[in-house]
């Protein structure tokens, strides 16, 4: 077992059986549930929808030299400096350079997962520069030393009385635990950030090649305010979030809502075209936008894997996932987690190390079923089995199942197997449950049904059918 | 595990002037070998699984998963060998007992009795890869005495999902233990499914835990009379 | 603009890499090409086929953003109406920019008055109760506000003060989002302002155990006037 998937399974152990854990997660997503589906309902076409979306993004992603070219010369024309960075560490290089081309001692940045995933904040602290995360979720979990839970929700374990405790030890300002009155400590506290920022650093969710835009979807106002304020502003954006044209946002804006948060549309969706425009009233002076790569590439050159670029980060996914309510998202260990992140995270972090997290799935496919572009994200967890069978055969099941075909395949020996089973199954009652029960991994939590004396076959047979 | 439930089928079907046979060959479908990922292996069963249902006019199967498996998966992974034709045809004639019963034979009422309040548990495969979910509540609706009433979670995974239950127990525990909540939530007496398996891990976890929860394959119910 | 060698080699590089990517076939289900506006007006949300209907669509949408949407009947009655919010919420400083409307409307409140066309100290910004705006549309759809940085005072008078006030008038007000961009794709062209937004709503978080909090860090109110 590998290193990761070893620290998977302990702490998916630690966390299955916490009944705290599980009534958050599940008292959160109800809400969800709820409002996702009274949104969706108002859709003219749910399903009708994810298939133009699916197919947009296939459009996109088929053809996304020619978009990325695009999108590119659009920025640029508007004086955009547009950055290509091949991999995480490029990327922090680009953007650190940046930070020390301004001088900047102060960093707001707008939440981006991206920038999790090249470990970005540790590379500008590190260049001694301070970052604040102004998301509020983010903001939280910045201030607890804590990785984001969810894509979306990245708070979502924590209660009010934990994020008061976290306010008052390290912000000393923490009246009580309402929501409302932490939310105004943190709005209060980032007011001063916005300010005196020197540099705002935000993701993205898309990129619209005909207009040349990056496009921003929150609910806080935290990323208006970060792209509003500060002199030098930072997109950084995965190469696959190309969208062709302006238009298609009016499908994936509100698509990302419903699927993201449950809300119609959020509360802010805004594109940037370029640093301010002459005439304008503000804005910053410099606008760079980081192209990452990171083995997107890899994906691309996928045949089956290659729609995994339709994501849109929405969280859907994790959200219907048994899986993810039960273990959460910092068992993971990864930047994506949930079915997404289950599916793509072998081939972009090293199949060995990752690929465990296709196995721990029933399969049951809610994520396939609620994805809004359709990405067939079981059947990749399927394939990323198969691909490991190939890779790294674990011998003990090529040969139980090789021995399992033979026994199937021949009805004398599944007859003998089908009395030794039921003599073994007896022996075993012995040692139900003890260490020396094969099937201990079963009956520690669950009863066996009782064998039954007679199988289908053999009652068929005593017919005399 | 359960011969019962064929045993509730073939008792079914003969009630309706049925002829039923039973099949010859391997008595497993190979999908927890296709599940794991040995794909290879797998095929070797699915190769005479095909060749010894080539007579059959219809295969009713009491498993959503394993007719999935058949219908959805043998085409695929029987692509390349010598019977690659038959097992597209065999997909068109295998049928889970359920929607074989309502979509296929157009019938509905077989005069059960079975006077209690049940709730249906959809298993994933027979919910989501044969959109099975309308069959099995047109049999109960028309089951003398007998109530539905639907849990909130009846789409929710089991946490069965084949080795996955003994690699992952934990996980997998913990979504049997959903699942019994929502279904005690129901004061139903009985959880009725069409797959054994996910009937095996609700009933293990319910025994275990000492909870009052009943299980029955929908085949052993409709049995009833 | 010019780039460094080491980034037109990273460019090339990755567009490399793309290109060599896409010579592997992937299946293309269904129908080619892009989606059309018919199409995605199929799947969207109805949004009302006359004024009438889009307006009081635009209000219902308004009523459960929590954002507050009155009908004038005419610019004349927008400095009252004005006086009677200044009045409830206890303004000291406004903010605005010089736009037909807003501009004589912040003009008519009496009070400090930060105009924010031709640059600003973003702190005294920070000070105002309230921002004034115009705006580019109102989408009946979503209950929407759409704002550039062209046509609302620049990026910040929308956002930073804590009440936003909306000057729209009647004619803006469009159907749906497929309408609103081809509002503003067919009036700014090639020349797009740098910031455009749809505002949908006050600035709202659910981050602290879902419960809804609004004005987390954008405008806690929002005040739609429709002339």
């Amino acid at each position: 077992m590998t290193a990761p998937a070893a620290r998977f399974d302990t702490d998916a152990r630690g966390v299955a059986p916490d009944l705290r854990h599980r009534s958050i997660i599940q008292t959160a997503m109800a809400k969800y549930e709820v409002v996702r589906d009274r949104s969706q309902s108002w859709f003219q076409d749910w399903e009708g929808a994810r298939d133009l979306a699916a197919r947009t993004k296939l459009e996109a992603v088929g053809r996304l030299d020619t978009y990325l070219e695009q999108l590119v010369r659009n920025l640029e024309a508007r004086g955009t400096r547009v950055h290509w960075a091949g991999d995480a560490q490029q990327a922090r290089e680009i953007i650190v350079g940046i930070l020390r081309e301004k001088n900047a001692r102060v960093v707001v940045k707008s939440k981006s997962m991206t920038s999790e995933e090249i470990r970005l904040n540790d590379a500008i602290e590190a260049a001694g520069c301070e970052v604040v995360e102004s998301d509020l979720g983010e903001f939280i979990v910045q201030l607890r030393g804590e990785a984001p839970y969810h894509l979306v929700f990245p708070a979502m374990h924590l209660t009010r009385s934990e994020i008061r405790q976290t306010f008052e030890a390290k912000l000393r300002d923490a009246p009580s635990d309402d929501p409302e009155e932490l939310t105004m400590v943190a709005r209060r506290v980032l007011r001063r950030t916005y300010l005196q920022a020197d540099v705002g650093i935000t993701g993205a969710n898309f990129a619209v090649a005909d207009t040349g835009m990056i496009s921003i979807t929150e609910n806080e106002g935290n990323a208006r305010l970060t792209a509003a304020l500060p002199r030098t502003m930072i997109t950084l954006i995965g190469i696959e979030k190309v969208l062709p044209r302006l238009e298609d946002l009016a499908l994936f804006l509100p698509m990302l809502a419903v699927m993201g948060t449950g809300q119609p549309l959020t509360c802010y969706n805004t594109m940037y075209g370029g640093p301010r425009q002459p005439g304008e009233a503000d804005g910053p002076e410099e606008y760079h936008v980081v192209l990452l790569d990171n083995r997107r590439s890899a994906l691309l050159a996928d045949a089956e894997l290659r729609e995994t670029l339709g994501c849109i980060r929405c969280g859907a996914c994790l959200n219907v996932c048994p899986v993810f309510r039960n273990v959460g998202g910092h068992t993971y260990g990864t930047v994506y987690g949930g079915p997404i992140g289950a599916v793509i995270t072998p081939h972009l972090r090293g199949f060995k190390d990752w690929v465990h997290l296709s196995y721990a799935s029933s399969l049951c496919g809610a994520c396939t079923a609620t994805c809004p572009v359709k990405i067939n994200l079981h059947r990749h967890l399927l394939e990323n089995r198969r691909a490991a069978s190939h890779r790294d055969a674990r011998w003990s099941y090529k040969i139980g199942f090789t021995i399992y075909a033979a026994v199937a395949n021949s009805p004398a020996l599944w007859k003998v197997a089908t009395r030794l089973l039921r003599i073994g199954m007896s022996v075993r009652r012995l040692v139900n449950g003890s260490v020396l029960d094969p099937m201990r991994a079963w009956t520690r939590t669950r009863d066996l049904p009782p064998i039954a004396k007679q199988s289908f076959r053999e009652w068929w047979r005593a017919q005399g059918r | 595990m359960y011969p019962q439930v064929a045993v509730s089928m073939v008792r079914i079907f003969e009630a309706l002037g049925h002829r039923v046979g039973c099949a010859s060959g391997p008595a497993c479908c190979g999908q927890p070998a296709f599940n794991a990922g040995y794909w290879d292996e797998s095929r070797k069963i699915a190769v005479r699984v095909v060749e010894s249902l080539r007579d059959a006019e219809a295969v009713v199967i009491g498993s959503g998963s394993c007719a999935a498996m058949m219908k959805v998966h043998y085409p695929e992974l029987c692509a390349g060998t010598e019977v690659e034709a038959e097992a597209r045809a065999l997909a068109a004639r295998c049928h889970e007992f359920s929607s074989f019963l309502v979509n296929h034979l157009g019938v509905t009422d077989l005069g059960a009795n079975f006077p209690y309040k049940v709730t249906f548990h959809d298993g994933c495969h027979g919910l989501r890869e044969l959109n099975d979910k309308r069959p099995p509540r047109e049999l109960l609706a028309r089951v003398r005495g007998l109530e539905l009433i639907e849990m909130d979670a009846a789409e929710a995974c089991c946490g069965f999902g084949g080795t996955f239950s003994a690699t992952f127990p934990a996980i997998s525990t913990a979504m049997a233990e959903e699942k019994c909540a929502s279904a005690l939530e129901t004061r139903a007496d009985y959880v009725v499914s069409c797959d054994s398996s996910c009937l095996m891990q609700i009933q293990g976890l319910a025994d275990r835990q000492k909870r009052s929860i009943r299980t029955m394959h929908l085949a052993e119910l409709l049995a009833r009379s | 603009m010019v780039e460094s060698t080491g980034e037109m080699i990273e460019r090339d590089t990755i567009l490399g890499r793309i290109r060599e990517a896409l010579r592997v076939t992937a299946y293309v289900p269904g129908g080619a090409g892009l989606p059309t506006t018919v199409d995605r007006r199929r799947v969207l949300p109805a949004a009302g086929a006359t004024f009438d209907e889009r307006a009081a669509l635009f209000a219902r949408n308004a009523g459960e953003l929590t954002a507050t949407f009155n009908v004038l009947q005419d610019a004349g009655t927008l400095a009252a109406a004005l006086g009677v919010l200044r009045d409830a919420e206890g303004w000291t400083r406004v903010a605005a920019h010089r736009g037909e409307l807003a501009g004589d409307a912040a003009r008519s409140l009496g009070l400090p008055l930060l105009f924010t066309d031709g640059g600003y100290d973003r702190n005294a910004l920070e000070r105002c109760d309230v921002g004034i705006s115009e705006c580019d549309a109102l989408v009946a759809q979503t209950g929407t506000v759409v704002v550039t940085s062209r046509s609302a005072g620049g990026r910040a008078l929308s956002c930073l003060p804590p009440h936003h006030v909306v000057l729209a008038r009647r004619e803006q007000l469009v159907a749906d989002l497929p309408a609103a961009f081809q509002l503003v794709a067919g009036r700014y062209g090639a020349d797009y302002p740098s910031v455009i937004s749809f505002i949908t709503g006050p600035s709202r978080t659910a981050d602290i155990e879902r419960s809804l909090v609004l004005g987390a860090h954008g405008p806690k109110r929002l005040t739609i006037f429709m002339v």
